[in-house]
């Protein structure tokens, strides 16, 4: 009988709220309380999941973070969420669980061909297969491996679970609310130190309930609930159960992943914790001992095995039998034996054990056998039998060492129930349905192995413990290798002391007592009794037939074999052992597999397992959903949505809007059925017609203002400033450092000591933080102070031949002619009675201006100029019509502003000055930035055919098309010339106008015959912005 | 990591811009020379702990400041204004 709920028991189950879920579509019984696994542990449910290469039938191996095996989807469609680890994951009524890696189900797998492709499936077999005469055929067999050797698949439709971002601040952090954790937060909270203490679980205690002991002087349970009452009636102390800490940063961050639950509510919660100090009490979880046929459902952790009884009254089986090297595996099998498990024999390689430990499962009727070893388990869908045979006396001796242990001597005894006669050669065969293995424990050193140094190996409890801290933290307890729980309890006091200490709190610290009532056992347990074991050598069971399969990353389906063929082709240290098998790259970590595969390794070598070294542990340290990373700030929180002042009124124009940048930016105002291109043509041939008017707003302004203004601009610009006349604008190049340009626009002096500097929209928040690291940096001699005005003005450019006679009409306070305000003026005025400034500029080629207004009237001043230029035919135009009417005038934009380009390659090297030093100077003169052959702006204009941006210019046609000599930055459909043009950046363009060549776009398509112009394509004397 | 802005205090890292090595001298604005440039802006030291650089509390109160902080362990020992509100401005 596999497992089964027990009578009665189960700390963490209410018994009385009863539901069900479903598995695989079948519906499993559950209490509250359960997690998925105890439930499909409770139900008689031997196969949760398929293995990742062979897909051979899995069963839950663990009940923690450490469970290799478990790992289900729960969800469908959209809340699909693959890989939870069933161990940890409370089941709740109606959730849909379904295994992964099989088709149609875990039980009948159709997809189980890995066991035949196995020979395939070895060590490093994407670096073998692969290559050579065989290479090209990985694109063919790809997709059916990926799927054969895969894990759940995520859904694509988007995640609707809300997940937020939190952070916190703690003196001291303790990390796990086991003994040592509720110890140390006791300590440093009575202390005063602002305390948080995180528990992965949903409760405190850590272990406690699997243990039977006394602590100060109550039941260890009593003493957990007490400590737990007393840190939540203390004001300095938080605790955070459910909270899994998965990452140990610089600076004392740590993160961490709260597990909110709940439907509908917050999935999961990111927290970034800023510790001073950091406890780190994580416990230790114990580890296998490799056999052949290891993987079988049925094959568990022994403290696993009591934590399904204890917590959940769910037997791990019917028939058990114990596979153990250490004294603390013989107390689980005690405790199980009095929850109502059957424990049918209990195997131990070594010689002698405290009669203590075993007299009472003995009475109970457990057939006790020492040294000896289970060499294999039989069965295929669920444990059917162990093959146990001696131990060479050799072999023990060696293993033990010196170790001098005292003890009782327990008998032997071969008269279990089931017992089969010898096996050939001294083997056992014994009838089980669950083998509960222990070899050891490993002190779970995640979080120290990411912030501190090399892990240090620990003989007496075989196991790496934490090595020196590169960061303000102190591991206790079992992390730190107590072997007691009397030493890790006290080390979790004495740390909680001493972090609170070097936060600057007075921290005492009392021995706390613990007793444990099995007389004697406190003598043996100093070291655990530990006989090192971590793989039992393949035995050939039967003659003609291979042992099974014997597996050390149950989750990357890594065997023994896989490890020594790896050492065997050379990968002989651990990293690489690491990477060429992915042993312990699971998103288990390793952590129940790693040491073993060393371990085999060091066997190899034949060297001591130390010197084969360990590998180094990064975050996370538990799977995190990527959502929990992203917080709110996903789909359009992504980044902030940036709006002009005039957003609305565009909406209202019936505007089709588009992201440009951070901003929500008119397009184009399409009239009923029109076309993209037809909107664009018609708005740009409207504003060479007649009036248009365009939002600017999103220009960055920046006001630069104080005694040494002008100063300050003749140094960060490259042409000059301080000689312009008060009520003029001048375009500036801005280069940088490195002689490169940086950006351009307008500065208009408003002022002796007053300009306002205005940059690309793109350019806006980079262009600031120049002059604001120039003026402090390089130049704090000089009195000037620097405020971005970008978001206090809405801007408005007034465009065409009619825009004069428009603006006439609204400004009050200057002459709009020629000579009261000529082109490049500047005027302080009044525009439909609000407070104004008007440059007369143009990025367009027709008379225009740009009207800036406080942000808050700009929508009143757009609809006033609509209504007021009715008659005159104004009509708003779009990002488009603004890019064709700049790509008809040559004026350059972000596209040809790429970075790379100098001023020499733009055709503006007069605007370099030579009276003046200024920002990037030295450098834009290096001989390399107007070399001729570099990429030059030209123009770019088709006969009668069309190209896009992007495209290559080539010199030959689409059969013979040669190198690419430049490529087009700008394109447009031009309404003035009736043609497709662009702007270009081509290898000496300056000397190449007239040539003809190609526009080679291979990839979209399209071969095109262009010719190379001048970039001023329209009036390119400047007549119509003069008139 | 956290810089402790003389204007605002102990304020996390996202809130400034890196703005550069700190260490690197300008040459006066008056240099002709390409030399010197070419160092300020491509030579780098790139050391392994105690360093000066330049942040920007970008997201903050805008001020400059060079701050001292270990490039190994990202320890931060101090931060200070530069420009004219530092010290000798
Ligand atoms: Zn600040």
């Amino acid at each position: 009988m596999p497992g089964f709920r027990l009578a009665s028991g189960g700390t963490r189950i209410d018994r009385s709220a009863r539901f069900t879920f479903t598995f695989d579509g079948a519906p499993v019984e559950a209490f509250a309380g359960d997690t998925i696994a105890s439930a499909l542990i409770a139900s008689g449910r031997s196969i949760v999941a398929r293995s990742f290469k062979y897909h051979r039938p899995r069963g839950v191996f663990s009940a923690g973070a450490e469970e290799p095996n478990a790992l289900v989807t729960v969800g469908s469609g959209a809340v699909r969420e693959p890989n939870v680890n069933a161990a940890t994951r409370l089941a709740a009524p109606g959730m849909e669980v379904s295994g992964q890696n099989a088709f149609p189900s875990v039980e009948r797998d159709i997809g189980a061909v890995g066991e035949k492709l196995s020979p395939f499936l070895a060590a490093g077999f994407y670096y073998k297969t692969f290559i050579g005469p065989l290479k090209r055929s990985w694109m063919w067999y790809e997709p059916a491996i990926r799927r054969a050797a895969g894990m759940g698949r995520a859904s694509l439709e988007p995640d609707p679970a809300r997940y937020e971002k939190a952070s916190a601040f703690a003196d001291v952090l303790v990390v796990g609310a086991g003994p040592a954790g509720l110890a140390a937060a006791l300590t440093a909270g009575r202390a005063g130190a602002r305390v948080i203490l995180a528990e992965a679980a949903p409760g405190p205690g850590g272990a406690l309930d699997l243990e039977e002991a006394d602590i100060d002087g109550r039941p260890a349970g009593e003493w957990a609930a007490a400590a737990t009452v007393e840190l939540a009636g203390m004001e300095n102390v938080t605790l955070m159960p459910r909270t899994h800490v998965w990452g140990y940063y610089d600076g004392g961050v740590l993160a961490a992943l709260e597990d909110c639950g709940g439907e509908g509510e917050t999935r999961c919660r990111h927290w970034r914790i800023e510790a001073r100090q950091a406890v780190l009490a994580t416990g230790a979880i114990e580890r296998p001992i490799v056999f052949a046929g290891n993987d079988r459902p049925g094959v568990m952790l022994a403290s696993a095995g009591l934590a399904y009884a204890r917590r959940y009254g769910a037997a791990p089986g019917g028939n058990v039998i114990l596979f153990c090297n250490n004294d603390e595996a013989w107390r689980s099998a005690g405790l199980l034996a009095e929850a109502g498990v059957k424990i049918a024999a209990i195997v131990d390689p070594r010689t002698e054990i405290l009669d203590a430990l075993a007299r009472p499962l003995a009475e109970r009727g457990a057939e006790i056998i020492l040294s000896h070893v289970v060499a294999a388990a039989r069965g295929v869908k669920r444990v059917e039998g162990a093959t146990i045979v001696p131990v060479g006396e050799a072999a023990l001796a060696e293993a033990a060492g010196n170790i001098d242990r005292p003890g009782a001597q327990a008998q032997e005894s071969e008269q279990g129930e089931d017992a089969a006669p010898p096996a050939p050669g001294g083997a056992l065969e014994r009838a089980c349905d669950t083998i509960l293995v222990s070899g050891g424990f490993n002190p779970v050193i995640n979080l120290a192995s990411q912030a501190g140094g090399p892990p240090v190996w620990r003989e007496e409890i075989a196991a790496f413990v934490p090595g020196e801290p590169r960061q303000a933290f102190i591991a206790a307890g079992a992390a730190a290798g107590a072997p007691t729980l009397e030493i890790a309890i006290n080390q979790g006091a004495e740390a909680g002391a001493l972090a609170a200490s070097a936060a600057g709190f007075e921290a005492r610290n009392e021995e706390l007592a613990v007793k444990i009532p099995v007389e004697g056992l406190r003598v043996t347990t100093e070291d655990g009794g530990l006989l090192p074991l971590f793989e039992v050598e393949p035995q050939g069971a039967k003659p003609g037939k291979a042992a099974d399969k014997a597996f050390v990353d149950l989750q990357h389906d890594v065997t023994a074999a896989d490890i020594r063929l790896a050492h065997q082709e050379g990968f002989a240290d651990a990293e690489h052992l690491k990477r060429y098998t992915t042993l312990g790259m699971a998103n288990d970590q390793g952590r129940t597999s790693a040491l073993a595969g060393l371990a085999i390794l060091a066997g190899e070598r034949e060297m001591p397992l130390p010197a084969v070294g360990s590998t180094r542990f990064r975050p996370p340290a538990i799977p995190v959903p990527l959502g929990t990373l992203a917080g709110r700030e996903r789909g359009r929180h992504a980044a902030p949505v940036r709006r002009s002042p005039l957003h609305h009124a565009h909406l209202a124009a019936g505007a089709q809007m588009m992201e440009a940048g951070l901003w929500m930016r008119p397009r184009i105002y399409p009239k009923r059925g029109e076309t993209l291109f037809a909107a664009y043509t018609r708005e740009a041939r409207h504003v060479r017609r007649a009036v248009g008017i365009a939002d600017v707003s999103t220009l960055g302004k920046i006001e630069v203002a104080g005694p040494d203004a002008a100063a300050f601009l003749d140094r960060v610009y490259a042409n000059n400033f301080s000689n312009l006349a008060v009520g003029k604008a001048r375009y500036g190049l801005m280069l940088r450092e490195d002689g490169f340009v940086f950006d351009d626009g307008t500065a208009w002096r408003l002022a002796e000591d007053r300009y306002l500097a205005t940059t690309t929209t793109a350019k806006a928040a980079e262009v600031m933080l120049h002059l604001e690291f120039l003026a402090a940096a390089a130049f704090p001699e000089l009195k000037v102070s620097l405020t971005s005005v970008s978001d206090q003005y809405a801007g408005i450019a007034v465009a065409g031949p009619k825009a004069r006679e428009l603006l006439a009409r609204l400004v009050e306070g200057t002459g709009m002619d020629n000579d009261a305000f000529p082109f490049m003026g500047v005027r302080e005025a009044t525009v439909g009675g609000a407070p104004a400034l008007l440059a007369r500029l143009s990025f367009s080629g027709e008379n225009a201006y740009e009207v800036y207004v406080g942000a808050d009237h700009g929508p009143f001043i757009w609809k006033l100029l609509l209504e007021k230029g009715a008659d005159l035919e104004v009509a708003p135009y779009g990002l488009e019509a603004m890019g064709t009417l700049r790509i008809e005038k040559g004026h350059v934009a972000g596209p040809e502003l790429n970075g790379r380009v100098s001023a020499h390659d733009l055709g503006m090297e007069k605007l370099l000055s030579t009276k003046k030093p200024f920002v990037g100077k030295p450098l834009a003169q290096r001989p390399a930035l107007s070399e001729p052959g570099r990429l030059q702006l030209v123009g770019v204009i088709a006969a009668d055919e069309a190209f896009r941006a992007g495209a290559h210019l080539v010199a030959g046609p689409a059969e013979q098309p040669g190198p690419s000599e430049g490529h087009i930055t700008s394109v447009t459909f031009s309404p003035a010339l009736g043609k497709t043009i662009g702007l270009a950046l081509l290898k000496g363009g300056r000397e190449r106008r007239g040539e003809s060549l190609y526009a080679a776009d291979p990839i979209r398509g399209g071969h095109c015959r262009v010719e190379v112009v001048s970039p001023h394509f329209v009036d390119p004397k400047g007549e119509r912005l003069h008139g | 990591m956290l810089i402790p802005c003389p204007v605002c205090g102990q304020r996390d890292a996202g809130e400034f811009f890196y703005r550069g090595d700190a260490t690197a001298a300008r040459p006066p604005l008056e240099e002709e020379a390409e030399r010197p440039w070419v160092e300020y802006v491509y030579a780098r030291h790139n050391p392994r702990g105690e360093h000066l650089e330049f942040w920007q509390h970008a997201h903050g109160c805008r001020q400059l400041l060079v701050v001292r902080r270990n490039t190994e362990t990202h320890e931060v020992f101090e931060a200070r204004l530069v420009g004219p509100f530092g010290e000798g401005g």
